[in-house]
Order: C-alpha cells, then sequence, then structure tokens
C-alpha cells in the first residue's frame, strides 16, 4: 500500500496513491430522474471508502453503477485501468458484449443489503458456484477454499446449512464470502447492515473490519457512521446525487466542513 | 359497563378449578352433514353402479378390449406422444417466455407473436393446417441438400407433434413467464455480480427456483395434453380413442370401447397426477433443503 502526499494535486476527490477505482463526472438519469450528477470518486488500491448520505442521494446507484447493474448516462466510469461497459475506440465507443461486462464484473465482489443468498443452495455451494461455474475451478479445489472463505468469516459448521436456516447476520457473512470467493479486486458493500436486527450488525461489521485490516480494497454505501468514522479511510457525503464533501474519516466526521455535512452527521448521531 | 364486568372477575378469580385438559376425555362433535353429505354420495355411486350394470352395456366386452393388442398399441401411442409434445412445449415455453423478457424488440415481437397466433386459433384447425400442408407446399426441403414430398414428411405422427408440440408451447411459455416472474430481481443481480451469463444464471439460479411455482400449472398442462392428444384421432393418428373407434366401426360396440378408452385415459393420468405429486415434493423439499441438478 503506497500513499503518496497530496499536495501536488488541486481535486481533494481525488485520492492518494493509484486509483483501482475512478469515478470522473458520472451521471445517471432514471427517466427524467437525476439520480447522480457529476459524481467523481477515486478508490486507491488497498483503501477502504465509506459513502455516507440521507437515502435518496445516490450513493446505491453509484456502487450498482461501479457493478454495472446500471448503466451510466454520463462522465465515465474506470476500473482496475478499464472503461467499464464500453471499449474505446478512436474517440469511438462500442458497447461491450455481455461476456466483457460479466469478466468486468468479475474484478468487483458485491454484498448486497437483502443478501440476494440463493435459497436452493447450501451455504457452501453458494461460495462454490462462482467459482466452480464461472472461474471453472476443480469442485474439489473451490470447495476446500469455499470451507476456508466460511471459517473467516466464523461460520465454518454453517457449509451445509441452507440460507433459510440462517440468522440475517449469518446469511450476510455468507454473502460476504461468496462474493470473496471470487478474488475480486474491489468489494463493494451496498449497506449491509441495513436490514439486519441491531443486535446482528456487530457480526456483520467486524467480518468487515478484518477484511480491511487485510488490506481489501472497499467502497462501502452505509449509514454506520461509527464505523466509517473507525475502519474508512476516507469518507464521501453524498446528497441529492452530488458529492457534497469528501475528505480522511475523522477530519470529515469530526469536523465536516459543508452545512449539509454537519446537519446530516449530527442527525443521525442524534438518533444513535 | 364496569358494573357488569366486576360482578364477575374479582370474585371468582381464585375459583377456576385445576384441569388439564390433555388429562381429559374429549368429546367430539358429531359431524352430521358430514355423514349425510356420504351416504347421498354412496347412493348415487351406488345408483349409478346399478344402472349401468342393468344398462345396455356388455361389460365383458369391455374387459375383453381392455388388454387388446391394438388398443394397448394406442394407449402406447398417446403415451409417448403426450410426452413428446410436453417436451417441445416446454423447450418451446422457456425459450419464448425468455425471448418475452429480453430486451431486444424482435425476440419480444417473435414471442408475442408467436403466442398470439398459436393461442389465438383452436387446435384442432392447427392439426388440420399442418396435416394438409401438402395442399400449400407440395414439396419440402432446403434445395441441393435433401427434398421429398410433403405427405410423405407430414404423416399422422408428425403432423400430431407440430400441431400440438407447437400449441403446448404457446400455453407453457405463459406458465414459464409466471415462474420467471417469481423470482426475486435480487437473484438475478446476485448472479451477475458473482459474473456469471444470463444463460448461466438462467440454468443455475433462476430456473430451478422457477421450477417449484411452475409444477402444479405445467401438471395441469400436462394432464390436459395427454386428453387432447384424442383429437389427433381425426387426423388418423392412431392413439387409444382412434383403436378403440377403428374396432367398434367393425364390431358396432361403441360404449364399451369407449368405456375401454376412457379407462385408459384414467390410468394415465393417475399415473401422472402422482408423478407430479413426487415431482412437486422434490423441488419442494428443493426450496427447503437444496437441489442438486447433477
Amino acid at each position: 500500500m503506497t500513499r503518496m502526499e497530496t499536495a501536488m494535486e488541486p481535486d481533494a476527490t481525488l485520492a492518494p496513491g493509484l486509483p483501482i477505482v475512478s469515478g470522473r463526472k458520472v451521471g445517471k438519469l432514471f427517466g427524467d430522474f437525476r439520480a447522480l450528477t457529476e459524481v467523481s470518486i477515486d478508490v486507491a488500491e488497498g483503501e477502504v471508502v465509506c459513502i455516507i448520505g440521507p437515502s435518496g442521494s445516490g450513493k446505491t446507484t453509484f456502487l450498482r453503477c461501479l457493478n454495472q447493474l446500471e448503466r451510466i448516462d454520463e462522465g465515465a466510469l474506470w476500473l482496475d485501468g478499464e472503461l467499464l461497459g464500453w471499449r474505446l475506440e478512436a474517440d469511438r465507443l462500442h458497447p461491450l458484449p455481455e461476456a466483457e461486462i460479466a469478466r468486468q464484473r468479475r474484478k468487483t465482489g458485491m454484498v448486497f443489503q437483502r443478501f440476494n443468498l440463493f435459497p436452493h443452495m447450501t451455504a457452501l455451494q453458494n461460495i462454490t458456484e462462482g467459482p466452480v461455474q464461472v472461474l471453472r475451478e476443480p469442485r474439489g479445489q473451490a470447495e476446500d477454499r469455499g470451507r476456508r472463505l466460511l471459517a473467516r468469516v466464523g461460520l465454518a459448521e454453517k457449509a451445509s446449512s441452507y440460507p433459510k436456516d440462517l440468522s440475517g447476520g449469518q446469511q450476510q457473512r455468507v454473502a460476504i464470502a461468496r462474493a470473496l470467493a471470487m478474488n475480486p479486486k474491489v468489494m463493494l458493500f451496498d449497506e449491509p447492515t441495513s436490514a439486519l436486527d441491531p443486535e446482528l450488525v456487530g457480526e456483520v461489521l467486524s467480518v468487515m473490519k478484518d477484511l480491511a485490516r487485510a488490506g481489501m480494497t472497499m467502497v462501502v454505501v452505509t449509514h454506520e457512521l461509527g464505523f466509517a468514522r473507525e475502519v474508512a479511510d476516507r469518507v464521501v457525503f453524498m446528497d441529492q446525487g452530488r458529492v457534497v464533501e469528501t475528505g480522511p474519516a475523522r477530519d470529515l466526521m469530526d469536523a465536516p466542513q459543508e452545512e449539509r455535512t454537519r446537519n446530516f452527521i449530527r442527525s443521525v448521531a442524534g438518533r444513535e | 359497563m364496569a358494573g357488569a364486568g366486576s360482578a364477575i372477575a374479582p370474585a371468582r378469580r381464585e375459583a377456576v378449578p385445576e384441569i388439564d385438559i390433555s388429562a381429559m376425555t374429549i368429546v367430539r362433535p358429531r359431524r352430521w352433514g358430514r355423514i349425510a353429505a356420504v351416504a347421498i354420495m354412496l347412493a348415487l355411486i351406488a345408483w349409478l353402479a346399478k344402472a349401468f350394470a342393468e344398462g345396455q352395456i356388455a361389460w365383458e366386452v369391455t374387459g375383453e378390449y381392455l388388454f387388446w393388442p391394438s388398443i394397448l398399441m394406442g394407449v402406447v401411442n398417446t403415451i409417448w406422444m403426450s410426452i413428446a409434445c410436453m417436451i417441445i412445449g416446454i423447450v418451446i415455453g422457456v425459450l419464448v417466455a425468455v425471448m418475452r423478457g429480453s430486451p431486444n424488440p424482435v425476440l419480444r415481437s417473435v414471442a408475442i407473436g408467436y403466442q398470439w397466433f398459436f393461442r389465438g386459433t383452436p387446435v384442432i384447425l392447427q392439426l388440420l393446417i399442418w396435416f394438409n400442408l401438402a395442399l400449400v407446399f407440395p414439396r419440402l426441403g432446403i434445395p441441393g441438400l435433401f427434398e421429398a414430398r410433403t405427405v410423405d414428411v407430414i404423416t399422422p405422427a408428425m403432423a400430431t407433434l407440430l400441431g400440438l408440440g407447437l400449441n403446448q408451447g404457446a400455453y407453457t411459455s405463459e406458465v414459464m413467464r409466471a415462474g420467471l416472474l417469481s423470482v426475486d430481481r435480487g437473484q438475478y443481480e446476485a448472479a451477475q455480480a458473482i459474473g456469471m451469463g444470463y444463460w448461466a444464471s438462467l440454468k443455475r439460479i433462476i430456473l430451478p427456483q422457477a421450477m417449484r411455482v411452475v409444477i402444479p400449472p405445467l401438471g395441469n398442462e400436462f394432464i390436459g395434453l395427454v386428453k387432447m392428444t384424442s383429437l389427433a384421432s381425426i387426423i388418423g393418428f392412431a392413439d387409444v380413442l382412434r383403436t378403440s373407434q377403428d374396432i367398434y366401426y367393425v364390431n358396432a360396440r361403441v360404449i364399451e370401447l369407449l368405456m375401454v378408452a376412457a379407462a385408459w385415459y384414467l390410468v394415465v393420468v393417475t399415473i401422472l397426477s402422482l408423478g407430479q405429486a413426487r415431482l412437486e415434493r422434490r423441488f419442494g423439499r428443493g426450496f427447503a433443503s437444496g437441489v442438486r441438478d447433477r
């Protein structure tokens, strides 16, 4: 993990170090509704970036664009040096075929708010499905790796349990293991604890902390300000589809520059 | 109000007797309505049985023809034709259901047009069109590769296969579409997120979950199809109804042979219903405890 000083960098939204994710003035429209406006977010390799903001601020939409579950309409999104969704050829854009988009998606692991585990498969099968079907890894090897991943999220003994027999927190931890099984370069978390009972939030956050400590590049959309403050390298505050403010986690949380950021942090803190 | 309530509550609270319902004898209420209904039904069945026993039916003739070789051949034809048409129907049904959900407007239009035509005309008419295809196209084939007279290619069996299979596909596609719609959107997204292509996610993630929802209506379709094969008797396909008719044209034992056919339809449909129940348990258990498709 190399960190350069930012003195030379005039744009505060750009990350120090080499960005693995680069959003450049990303715009997204749903019909007439403008969900994102000129969103520029960079994430360096090994960095943990938390995106916070009120609901409807576009943070989840941005994450879904990164995983190409949504297409962007303006700007550009880069991941690991590749333009997402398009092939650039002499100033002309060619839409990527589905197989290429699938290949680009493999660089990211996505964890959903509602887990989205496959209900007809056991925890282990959920994890090995991608490696076996997509990466064509031998089943035995995938299962060994799957069991290690389950152990890593603290669920070694749940390998043959079905999602319906797991608690929300356990399901989300399996979902994290499933995403890790594809060896992604970046992990994307879409409000991973929002659908959990309060007493189950901690176990998921602690798995995420371990991941961060192990140097995984992470983009986390979250309402857990405590987690953001403790784990994130940088925090991005979004509102109404725009990046309002971005900065090192503690600076932004403890001394926000913008009025809107201050109000948001105060209102969430008041609730907690 | 308080007056009426307080009259019982505080005074009697202590006086509740110590009982345990699990240790006591239970007097079941007599279900007179149910008993009467059963009695009436039994009487009706007895009366019907008596009527048919005394009526102008020679049951021994029915018994004699039940396992007649040509009848058995007809049963076999009915069964394989039903299975073949159902397979065609399911394959087309899945394809058309997927096409209807496709972002490609050409595929979507083709699917809608197909459903429109095959659901919009009676199946008996479709059978007659296929069977009489030679009137439109005397010869079929791909120039230079193969060619044949249409009457040689479109046998009664071929016309039935095309007619019932394509008709079944149009209906099955809607059943399949309901199944695909029943699977949560998040499942598609999760499959995409682990880098699966559309067809892989359909096969591995979506269809196994859709099956659970789709089996009861598919069973319905299959049972309907078994009986629909009897329509093919009008274009000369030797199903069990046709073979029964061929016999009664000769010996004039009309009702006796229709009873033979009825008995066989009931046997086939009963077996199918049992099979459906097993399949439902399998996929139902699948949802609760996992299906492996290999």
